[in-house]
C-alpha cells in the first residue's frame, strides 16, 4: 500500500509499505478515506519530538472502513463500519481507562518500558507518533492497523460527510477539552494563545460552553480572520502587546483562563513586548519556545486556570514558577482523552450545533502529502487545515 | 504590491546594513582624500567620494521601510564595482599595495553578507503567505456566534474537570467562605 513515511527532518514521502494485518485478537484493520496533517505531525517534521526512526509511518487522525476484524474485537465491530479512529489508543479496562483518562491508558502503549523510563510512568500508544507511544503505524495511508479496536473507534452514522466528522479523532476533541477543562463560567474571559486548527476548535468550544469573551492571539491573518469569525476578539502579537491589550480588555485584571493552542515551536515577538521585557529582565535570557507560557503565567489573574493543550516534548526553560505558585493558578494539560468527548459531540455535530468541516482549506491526493507539511507548517496559501485522500 | 515582512531576520540584517551604507558613505565622503591616499590611489579620490554617496543613498533607501530587496540589489551591484577598482589599484606599481588587499578582503567579506541577505529576501517571498485569504464567512456555527454564546452549557463535564468551588471567579457576594 501506499503511505506518508518518515524519513528524517522536513523529510516525509510516499512510499510504498507493506499492507497492515490483524495482530492482536482485537485489531481491526481501516481503510482509510480520509486523513488530516494535525500540528502535533509538524513537531515530528521539524524533528523537535524525540522517538522516530526512518519508515515510520505517520498521521494520527484519520478515518474510513473497517475491512478486517480480529476475533476479540467482532462484539463491537464488523466489516462495513465507518468509523472514526482517536488518537489515542485505549483498552477501556486498567485503571486509568475506567476513569476515562484514556490518553493515559496503563495498557496500550507496547513500548510501555521505554516510556517508564522515560516519563516515570508510561502514557497511552498513539498512532503515528514516536516510538515513545508504541511506535504505532498512523493513518496517513492507504490502511491502518488499529490496535484495541473494540474500544479505539468512533463509529458514525450515515448522513455525515467525512469532513464533517473527521476532527472528532483529533482536534474536534482537543479544542472542546481545552475549553472544558478550563470550567467556563458565564464571567470567564478566556484568552487563546494560537488560532491554528486547535485554536480554532478552542476558540468555537469556548463560545459554545458560553464564555463572556474569547480573545485569540496570533500574528497570521487569515488565521485571526477565521478566529474573529468564530466569535473571538483577536490580538495580532506582531503588532501590538499581548499583554496590554489583555489587560485593557479585561479592566485591568487579566483574563480567568488562558489556553495555550501553540505548544513548543512558540514564536517570540520580534518588537519585544513589555511583559516579555519585564520577565526577561528578571530572569535573564531564556529559549523563546516557553514564551506563550511565560506569557499567559504573567498575564493570567491570579486563582485563574493555564489549559495547555500545546504540545510539549521534554524540557523548557526559565519558567518563571514562582509567579505561578504565588498567583495561585490552576494548571491543566495533556493529551486529549478523545472518546471521552466524541459521543457528546458527534450529537452536537448531527444537530447542526456545530460543522468543524468550516478549518479545512486544502484537500488533496496522499502523494501530495509531503508538499502539503511544508505549505501548512510555512502557512503558504492561506493554509489552515489539510485534508489527505488516499 | 511587493512582498517584504518587517521584522524577519532577513529584513533587519538588510536595515543593519542600511545602517553599515550611511556609516561606510560618510566616511567615504568626509576622508574620500585620506582613504585614497592610505591605499595609494590619490588621483582616485573624487571617484571614492562619489562612491560614498552612492552607499549614502542606497543607505536610506534601506533604511525607509519599503522593499529592501531593490536596494540590496543596488548594494550588490555596488560591491561588484567597488572590487573592479580595488582590482584595477592592486598590480606591483603600487607600493600600497598591501592596503589595497585589505580593502579587497573587507569588500569581499561584505559582499558576501549582501547576497546572502539578497537571497535571504527572495527565499523569504518565495515562501509568503501572499495573498492573505479572507476567512471571515467560516465560522463553523449556523447561527452568528453570539446568537450562540453558551448553546452548549448543557454539556457534561466531568468532575475531575470542574474547579474546585473556592477557586471559581464568580459574584463576590455568592463567594465560598
Ligand atoms: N493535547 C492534544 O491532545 C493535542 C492534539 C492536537 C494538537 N495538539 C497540539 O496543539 C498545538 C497546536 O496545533 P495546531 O494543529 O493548531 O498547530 P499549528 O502549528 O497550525 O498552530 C499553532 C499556531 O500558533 C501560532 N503561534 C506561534 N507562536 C505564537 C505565539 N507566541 N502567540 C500566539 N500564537 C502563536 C502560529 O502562528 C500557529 O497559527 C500543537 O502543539 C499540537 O501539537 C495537541
Ligand atoms: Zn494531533
Ligand atoms: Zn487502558
Amino acid at each position: 500500500m501506499k503511505a506518508l513515511v518518515w524519513h528524517g527532518t522536513a523529510d516525509i514521502r510516499y512510499d510504498t509499505v507493506p499492507d497492515p494485518e490483524i495482530e492482536q485478537p482485537r485489531d481491526a484493520i481501516v481503510k482509510v478515506t480520509s486523513c488530516a496533517i494535525c500540528g502535533s505531525d509538524l513537531h515530528l517534521y521539524d524533528h523537535f519530538m524525540p522517538g522516530m526512526e526512518k519508515g515510520d509511518i505517520m498521521g494520527h487522525e484519520f478515518m474510513g472502513e473497517v475491512v478486517d476484524v480480529g476475533a476479540e474485537a467482532k462484539s463491537a465491530l464488523k466489516v462495513g463500519d465507518r468509523v472514526v479512529v482517536p488518537f489515542t489508543i485505549w483498552c477501556g479496562e486498567c485503571d486509568q481507562c475506567r476513569r476515562g483518562n484514556y490518553s493515559v491508558c496503563e495498557r496500550s502503549n507496547r513500548n510501555k518500558a521505554m516510556a517508564d523510563k522515560l516519563f516515570g510512568h508510561t502514557t497511552a500508544g498513539l498512532f503515528g507518533y514516536t516510538h515513545l507511544t508504541g511506535g504505532y503505524a498512523g493513518g496517513q495511508a492507504e490502511y491502518v492497523r488499529v490496535p484495541f479496536a473494540d474500544r479505539t473507534h468512533v463509529k458514525i452514522p450515515d448522513g455525515l460527510t467525512d469532513e464533517q466528522v473527521l476532527f472528532l479523532g483529533d482536534i474536534f476533541p482537543t479544542g472542546w477539552q481545552a475549553a472544558a477543562q478550563c470550567d467556563i463560567q458565564p464571567t470567564d474571559t478566556l484568552a487563546i494563545w494560537g488560532c491554528g486548527p486547535v485554536g480554532q476548535m478552542t476558540i468555537r468550544s469556548a463560545v459554545l460552553l458560553g464564555a463572556k469573551q474569547v480573545i485569540a492571539i496570533d500574528r497570521v491573518p487569515e488565521r485571526l480572520s477565521m478566529a474573529k469569525a468564530g466569535g473571538a476578539i483577536t490580538i495580532n502579537f506582531e503588532e501590538e502587546s499581548v499583554v496590554e491589550r489583555l489587560n485593557e480588555l479585561t479592566g485591568g485584571k487579566g483574563p480567568e483562563k488562558c489556553i495555550d493552542a501553540v505548544g513548543m515551536e512558540a514564536h517570540a515577538t520580534a518588537t519585544l513586548d513589555s511583559m516579555y521585557d519585564r520577565a526577561k529582565q528578571a530572569l535573564a535570557l531564556e529559549s523563546d519556545r516557553a514564551h506563550v507560557l511565560r506569557e499567559m503565567m504573567y498575564v493570567c489573574r491570579p486563582a485563574g486556570t493555564l489549559s495547555i493543550p500545546g504540545v510539549y516534548g521534554g524540557l523548557i526553560d526559565k519558567v518563571p514558577f514562582g509567579m505561578s505558585m504565588n498567583k495561585g493558578l490552576t494548571w491543566r494539560m495533556g493529551q486529549t482523552h478523545v472518546n471521552r468527548w466524541t459521543d457528546d459531540l458527534l450529537r452536537r455535530i448531527q444537530e447542526g450545533q456545530i460543522d468543524p468541516s468550516f478549518v479545512i482549506t486544502h484537500t488533496v491526493g496522499l502523494a501530495d502529502g509531503p508538499g502539503m507539511y511544508q505549505t501548512f507548517r510555512d502557512k503558504q496559501d492561506g493554509c489552515i487545515k489539510v485534508v489527505l485522500k488516499p | 504590491m511587493a512582498y517584504y515582512r518587517r521584522n524577519s531576520s532577513a529584513d533587519r540584517m538588510a536595515r543593519g546594513l542600511g545602517w553599515f551604507s550611511i556609516g561606510l558613505g560618510v566616511a567615504e565622503l568626509v576622508a574620500g582624500r585620506r582613504i585614497a591616499r592610505w591605499m595609494g590611489m590619490e588621483e582616485q579620490a573624487g571617484l571614492i567620494r562619489s562612491y560614498g554617496a552612492r552607499e549614502v543613498a542606497t543607505g536610506v533607501g534601506l533604511l525607509a521601510m519599503g522593499d529592501a530587496r531593490p536596494w540590496m540589489w543596488g548594494r550588490v551591484a555596488g560591491d561588484a564595482l567597488d572590487l573592479a577598482t580595488l582590482a584595477s589599484a592592486h598590480h606591483d606599481g603600487n607600493p600600497r599595495r598591501e592596503n589595497v588587499a585589505t580593502a579587497l578582503g573587507a569588500v569581499a567579506a561584505v559582499t558576501a553578507l549582501d547576497v546572502l541577505c539578497t537571497a535571504m529576501l527572495h527565499r523569504e517571498e518565495a515562501t509568503a503567505w501572499t495573498p492573505h485569504p479572507d476567512y471571515s464567512d467560516r465560522s463553523g456555527l449556523p447561527r452568528p456566534p453570539a446568537a450562540m454564546r453558551g448553546a452548549a452549557k448543557d454539556a457534561p463535564i466531568p468532575a475531575d474537570m470542574r474547579t474546585p468551588d473556592i477557586l471559581r471567579f464568580q459574584p463576590a457576594a455568592a463567594a465560598p467562605l
